[in-house]
């Protein structure tokens, strides 16, 4: 047992806060530290300045343009990342697709599109959810039928998060009619360019936009663009859940939160003195505080058990759970910190540049929706159920 | 003991349901398409909803705390966002502390032709009644305001403001404070106002060496600190009804969905994990109610016992909201964080009722203290 980080990792560490410091535009660490809404540029900016130093997607090995991190390499970038305000790296492409396309892709497939995510070319996003398929994903229904070198595509995909910039989408798609439910479905990729496609936007609780309902009418696909065996897709999507959740406990945008409550804490007032000086909500932040400590570990834990080749089942479904509720819990007592002007809803406020001043501290401005936006947390992803249930059935039995 | 309602508020109570179920439109509000509807006012005043909040002395026909727990649950099952708890508080305490001549105004006010506003909280004051650093000065006859006030629903549509500020001591005490009766447009008045998230309009008022005659002053100066603490306590009982009734709404439709949404072959209510916690949400809700009950029934009770109440309810209908508005969100999936969908509303107005009178968290610590005292 030792806790401390070695002479490699130290190093690391230090090299990324030079490179943050000199590189991370303020311009974009003031959007994020504002709770203000980051757009599509701005992204494709922060990706290219980490892809710089094939930082982007570290955790790739080299020969794939990543730097082959190890499990700490990761914790220390997700640290030091969300520290800093860094916008966060957008999961479709680099944590979902890529890895995908390491273990099922034709040396073709990896040759086109694994450089295309890092250098920005292709904006991936995520075509699993349906309306009468959530939870229950294989009872999914959109058809992908074989006419000639083409799969004829139909249905409808729902939920899918910025579908609104992405130029490629990756989908589930049924093949198969015939057995369980699971054994009929592939993996398809798509060009959201293609006739039949229609995206129309989800207007979320916070009043933003960033879900979408994708339909499909007819869309050709070539069929080289099946990734895997046909009916293999349901291993794949498994392959991608048990494997990939990585920075699934979000310590680091947890971490980010806590100092974000804190701060707000010292600065509101209460009987006039500092709220953070209350008994009671010293004790509420304390004990999210204890928690955080604590998840750090667990995070770590898991993560060099995976290193050591040791697929994490339920300990990621537990690293989900808990380290979603942790930030949902900080959302709700930041947004109580601010007292009133918790209230004011001014969306304009939310996008930088708009001379639409805040009502308030500008800290409160984003809290609410933050609050409701992120009630999501507990949902995607495999929602904290279904975690619960993996975890039960993996480690109980049941 | 008698839990059953009067027949006068059993009628009230079914009128304004089909009301309000009529006219209220939760994903306009959401969509902020409407901050709240005039033709829904009206409706209201016509209904005698607004009377319902006065007594018989001040030209209504109720005023007790049974009378707002009715009317606001009401407005609460239909998330309406119509300003009724500014009439019931500015209101309140013209009729508690005007002169004949400003208590001529509530004909109007109950007839629904006026719109009022309680300007009292300022920046950095939190939840804190007696926080007051306006200042009211005298000049002549008449009187000199200058100071901040912040998150004043409805200020930027009333036609009078009712404005507290202090005309001694220091800015927490509770000796010293003023209340005045501001008609809109007053020179000196400078009002920003902006949509509130769960519906309805706040503002960030500044006033600036604003002049008042004699005549605005409601009440004695220097002495309104316990009108302000009484109104207080019914505006937390309405409140807090208010909540109870965005609770059943919620919880119904939340019940409706896991009847009707299948996952893995079967309506998700099957899902013992689910059903469990809805059973639990349904606890709650009932404890909520008692909590309200409660409070209603000892608005009139002495000051001690009365605060007492207040902090016991909007703590337990606090930490209740939270339970309901995020398990039902949850058990919804997606669906549950959509603007397109009813819950949106109702959550957001049903979490926004801890940002005033205080969250729980402030209210278990003044039940505690007040518990020692
Ligand atoms: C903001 C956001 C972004 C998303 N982005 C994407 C995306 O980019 N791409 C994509 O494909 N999808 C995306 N999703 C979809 C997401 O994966 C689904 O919302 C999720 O799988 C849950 O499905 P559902 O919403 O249909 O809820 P349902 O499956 O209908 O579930 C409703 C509730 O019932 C519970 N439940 C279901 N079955 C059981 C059971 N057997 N036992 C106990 N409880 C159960 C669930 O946990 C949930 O609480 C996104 C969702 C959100 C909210």
């Amino acid at each position: 047992m030792d806790l401390s980080y070695s002479e490699k990792h130290e190093a690391f560490r230090k090299d990324l806060r030079t490179f943050l410091d000199e590189k991370l535009p303020k311009r974009l660490s003031d959007k994020v530290r504002l709770g203000q809404r980051l757009t599509k540029e701005d992204m494709e900016e922060w990706h290219a300045i980490l892809q710089t130093r094939n930082w982007l997607a570290g955790h790739w090995p080299e020969e794939y343009g990543g730097s082959g991190w190890d499990a700490v390499e990761r914790h220390i970038f997700e640290e030091e990342t969300t520290r800093a305000n860094a916008p966060r790296i957008l999961p479709f492409g680099i944590m979902m697709l890529g890895p995908v396309l390491m273990k099922f892709g034709s040396e073709d497939q990896k040759a086109h599109w694994l450089p295309r995510i890092l250098n920005g070319t292709d904006w991936w996003c995520q075509g699993y959810s349906e309306p009468g398929a959530g939870s229950d994903l294989a009872a999914l229904k959109t058809t992908a039928e074989r006419d000639g070198d083409h799969y004829v595509v139909n249905g409808q995909k729902t939920w899918t998060t910025l579908a609104q910039y992405a130029d490629h989408i990756f989908c589930l798609v049924r093949t198969g009619k015939d057995g369980k439910k699971q054994e009929g479905i592939s993996f398809l990729l798509i060009d959201m360019d293609d006739p039949g496609i229609e995206v129309r936007p989800i207007y979320l609780i916070d009043g933003g936009a960033e879900v979408n309902e994708v339909w499909f009418k007819d869309v050709r696909v070539p069929v080289e663009n099946l990734v895997g065996e046909e009916n293999q897709g349901w291993t794949i999507a498994k392959y991608l859940l048990t494997h990939e959740r990585t920075n699934i406990a979000g310590v680091g945008f947890a971490t980010q939160a806590l100092e974000n409550l804190k701060r707000i804490a010292g600065l509101e007032h209460q009987a006039g003195k500092p709220l953070i000086e209350d008994p009671l909500f010293a004790a509420e932040i304390a004990r999210l505080e204890i928690q955080l400590m604590a998840m750090a570990t667990t995070n770590l834990r898991v993560v060099s058990a995976a290193a050591e080749g040791n697929a994490p089942g339920a300990e990621s479904s537990m690293l989900k759970v808990k380290g979603t509720v942790i930030r949902q819990e900080l959302n709700d007592l930041t947004r109580r910190a601010c007292g009133p002007y918790a209230m004011p809803f001014v969306s304009e406020a939310l996008e930088a540049g708009s001379n639409v001043e805040p009502v308030g501290p500008d800290y409160a401005a984003p809290v609410s929706g933050k609050y409701f936006n992120n009630r999501k947390l507990s949902i995607y992803g495999g929602s904290n159920e279904v975690q619960k249930q993996i975890i039960a059935k993996m480690k109980l039995g049941a | 003991m008698d839990f059953t309602l009067t027949e006068e508020r059993q009628m009230l109570q079914d009128g304004l349901r089909r009301m309000l179920a009529d006219k209220v439109d939760p994903k306009a509000v959401a969509r902020g398409d409407t901050a709240w509807s005039t033709e829904t006012w009206e409706a209201l005043a016509e209904m005698g909803v607004i009377g319902a909040l006065f007594s018989e002395d001040d030209g209504g026909f109720g005023g007790a705390g049974f009378d707002l727990m009715v009317v606001f649950e009401e407005m609460g099952r239909a998330g309406a966002p119509e300003p009724l708890m500014e009439t019931l508080i500015a209101g309140g305490l013209i009729a508690e502390l005007g002169s004949d001549a400003q208590k001529a105004h509530l004909d109007a006010v109950i007839g629904g032709a006026v719109q009022l506003a309680f300007a009292h909280s300022e920046p950095g004051a939190r939840f804190d009644l007696e926080r007051v650093a306006t200042e009211a000065r005298q000049d002549g006859d008449g009187w000199i305001l200058t100071g901040r006030k912040s998150v004043v629903a409805n200020g930027g549509e009333a036609d009078y403001i009712v404005v507290s500020a202090r005309v001694s001591g220091n800015t927490g005490d509770r000796d010293g404070l003023a209340l005045f009766l501001v008609p809109k447009g007053t020179e000196g008045l400078d009002l920003r106002d902006y949509p509130l998230t769960g519906g309805g309009r706040g503002a960030e008022i500044a006033m600036e060496d604003m002049r008042l005659p004699a005549d605005a002053l409601l009440g004695e100066a220097g002495h309104a600190f316990p009108a302000i603490e009484r109104a207080n306590a019914r505006a937390v009982a309405a409140q807090t009804a208010e909540a109870l009734g965005l609770m059943e709404r919620i919880k119904d439709l939340t019940a409706d969905y896991l009847q009707q949404r299948t996952q893995f072959d079967k309506p998700l209510i099957k899902f013992q994990a689910l059903a469990f916690r809805m059973a639990d949400v349904l606890i709650e809700i009932e404890q909520a109610r008692s909590a309200v009950i409660n409070l209603c029934g000892h608005l009139d009770a002495d000051r001690e016992t009365r605060e007492l109440h207040v902090s016991a309810t909007k703590q337990l209908v606090g930490e209740t909201a939270k339970l309901v508005v995020e398990e039902s969100i949850q058990m919804h999936g997606g669906i549950g964080i959509t603007q397109e969908y009813d819950l949106a509303h109702f959550a957001r107005r049903l979490t926004m009722v801890e940002h005033r009178f205080g969250d729980a968290l402030f209210h278990l610590g003044r039940f505690s203290r007040l518990r020692m005292a």
